[in-house]
């Protein structure tokens, strides 16, 4: 039985993990700053070196990465709700290849991060809007058909950027790899991600239980009257909204769209009153993480974070995955 | 609170799919305390017609109303709240306990912003109660035998508290004694809480014993209504099975075997 009391317990244990995933961030790496110090120059009291540091490189880097992984982690779990199935990404349905040919077409034509953002953006729309469009056919979409169209659309672009890897001049190729895995090295300001993430998560949480309905399929919801036909249209523009927005700042980060919205419904169901913000918590704080090990572990090397998310994602799930009860008949 | 109006009228209804039409200008009124069967073969628009009643799809021609009022007049939540609906073979694409499936059928009865009080959860447990699943309140769906998410099904719908039930096989995947004791669950509803049933039936006896009324849907468009011991005879169940049937048994407790 949920109740809100136990929602709002679980969701002041992921804010301190946020909280502690971005304190961690803001100390780590080849300054390392004690944690008292992080404070005093989040409060404003060292202008020194460290000061610059915090306040200037990863601070940004940090809330960019909280905000992606929180976007990310969202469109994958209202995603998975609007196609009733658990495999369902953020990218499942192209909006991650269209931005993928407009980021790698600015970095083939050699422009600066604000173009490249700009094209992957334009993209993502391009690529979301065509699906929408060849997918509402008469009598309007199936779980099927809007599920077929996505996947035809991304593979489609997953061939138009072989083609351009394959014939970009050598010295673009490590930039195109990079954006291709997910990338947070060349970030600007985080405060208009942030916003979105947050207006966006108070966009979908009015509809929370809807969704729990929908989740049990569309038929059964109409009966037990949700405005079916609006609501899906709404996840749908949502939830690519979101993805496009994220994948503009960090590229193509795999893993935490489709594992960590599978976490938290693992470790506390699936009552997306609780799932939601709960995997924005999870995916943000997931995705701080994973980035301060990409800069961290090979250091002065930067990894790609995507890499990061896939190894420390994979095996958290597998453990999570086999500790849940076998399914007796 | 006897009420002259029927819960649900149908006016000059057409139903069918792709060019085949299941039911043509069909005159329906379900009124409180009723009990109707929808007899006819596989194919021959049971479902779809059930669910164009249900306000799910729409009718080829002609208009269904829910108390007066359109099912897009009433509106989706209002509606939701007076009628209600059991499809086919539910399938459940995540994993969800048996008590929080039977509580998505408070949905229409709370506000946006309202969580499922203590109430709802009495509710919820006296739903299951009465299908015999209270025990496996905590279990999970995924896991349930086709018996069991049958009954499930029904309890979520209980626990929606409709006055009008629109039920798409029923009995699909019951045990005998599920079967009897759900129709004898219905038919207490309907008598005692003057609730209205339209059941999508397969055995014209168990739909003369437990339902006052049937409606027989031939395939081709044609249709046949009036009570039970009217519509539901040898004859008439032969030509809509297209199988020589012969009644055995007396009067309340009537069998059709083929011959």
């Amino acid at each position: 039985m949920p109740t809100r009391r136990r929602a709002l317990l679980i969701l002041v244990a992921l804010s301190g993990l946020a909280i502690a995933s971005v304190a961690l961030a803001l100390a780590v790496g080849s300054l390392s700053i004690p944690i008292g110090q992080v404070f005093d120059i989040l409060v404003g009291e060292d202008a020194g070196s460290a000061g610059e540091v915090v306040r200037r490189l990863r601070l940004p880097r940090a809330l960019i990465g909280f905000a992606c992984g929180g976007l990310l982690a969202l469109a994958g779990a209202l995603l998975q709700v609007l196609l009733r199935n658990p495999l369902a990404d953020p990218y499942v349905l192209g909006i991650s290849g269209g931005a993928g040919i407009g980021a790698l077409l600015a970095i083939v034509l050699g422009f600066g991060a604000a173009a490249t953002n700009g094209l992957a953006f334009v993209g993502a729309l391009a690529a979301m809007l065509l699906v929408f469009g060849l997918a509402h056919g008469e009598g309007g979409w199936t779980q099927t058909r809007l599920l077929l169209t996505g996947v035809i659309v991304a593979s489609g672009c997953g061939a138009v950027i072989a083609l351009m890897l394959a014939i970009a001049p050598d010295d673009r190729l490590r930039g195109m790899l990079f954006w291709l895995m997910g990338d947070l090295s060349q970030v600007g300001e985080p405060s208009l991600v942030l916003a979105l993430l947050g207006a966006i998560l108070l966009v979908s949480l009015p509809f929370a239980r809807e969704l729990n309905v929908l989740a049990r399929g569309s038929d059964i919801a109409q009966a037990l009257g949700v405005a079916v036909r609006s609501l899906r249209r709404g996840i749908y523009f949502v939830a690519s909204l979101a993805t496009a927005v994220a994948v503009t700042h960090a590229g193509a980060i795999g893993f935490i769209g489709l594992i960590v919205p599978h976490l938290v419904r693992l470790a506390v169901g699936n009552d997306q009153r609780l799932l939601l913000p709960a995997t924005v918590l999870a995916g943000g704080s997931l995705l701080v993480i994973a980035d301060t090990l990409a800069r961290t572990v090979l250091a002065p090397q930067q990894l790609p974070v995507g890499v990061l998310t896939a190894l420390i994602g994979v095996p958290v799930f597998l453990v999570l995955l086999a500790r849940t009860h076998p399914r007796g008949g | 609170m006897l009420t002259l109006n029927p819960l649900l009228s149908a006016r000059d209804l057409t139903v069918g799919v792709a060019g085949v039409t299941f039911c043509r200008n069909l005159h329906l009124d379900v009124h409180p305390g009723d009990c109707l069967a929808i007899l006819g073969r596989n194919g021959a628009g049971k479902s779809t017609l059930l669910s164009v009643l249900a306000g799910l799809r729409p009718p080829m021609a002609g208009e269904v109303r829910l108390d007066g009022a359109g099912y897009h007049q009433r509106g989706a939540q209002a509606s939701a709240r007076l009628r209600g609906w059991l499809p086919q073979s539910p399938n459940d694409a995540f994993a969800a306990t048996v008590i929080e499936t039977a509580l998505i059928g408070r949905h229409p009865h709370l506000g946006r912003w309202e969580w499922e009080s203590a109430r709802d959860a009495d509710i919820a447990a006296q739903a299951l109660a009465a299908v015999g699943l209270a025990e496996l309140a905590m279990r999970d769906v995924q896991t349930l035998s086709g018996g069991e998410r049958q009954r499930l099904a029904i309890a979520t719908l209980f626990c929606q508290a409709p006055r009008l039930l629109l039920l798409d096989e029923p009995l699909a995947h019951l045990d005998l004694n599920h079967q009897i004791a759900l129709l004898q669950l219905l038919a207490a509803r309907s008598r005692e809480e003057r609730v209205a049933c339209v059941i999508v039936l397969h055995d014209p006896g168990l739909a003369a014993r437990f339902c006052n009324r049937a409606l027989l849907l031939f395939g081709d468009g044609e249709t046949q209504q009036g009570t039970c011991d009217e519509v539901i005879t040898s004859e008439s169940m032969s030509r809509l099975f297209g199988y020589p049937l012969r009644e055995v048994g007396e009067e309340s407790r009537r069998w059709f075997v083929p011959v």
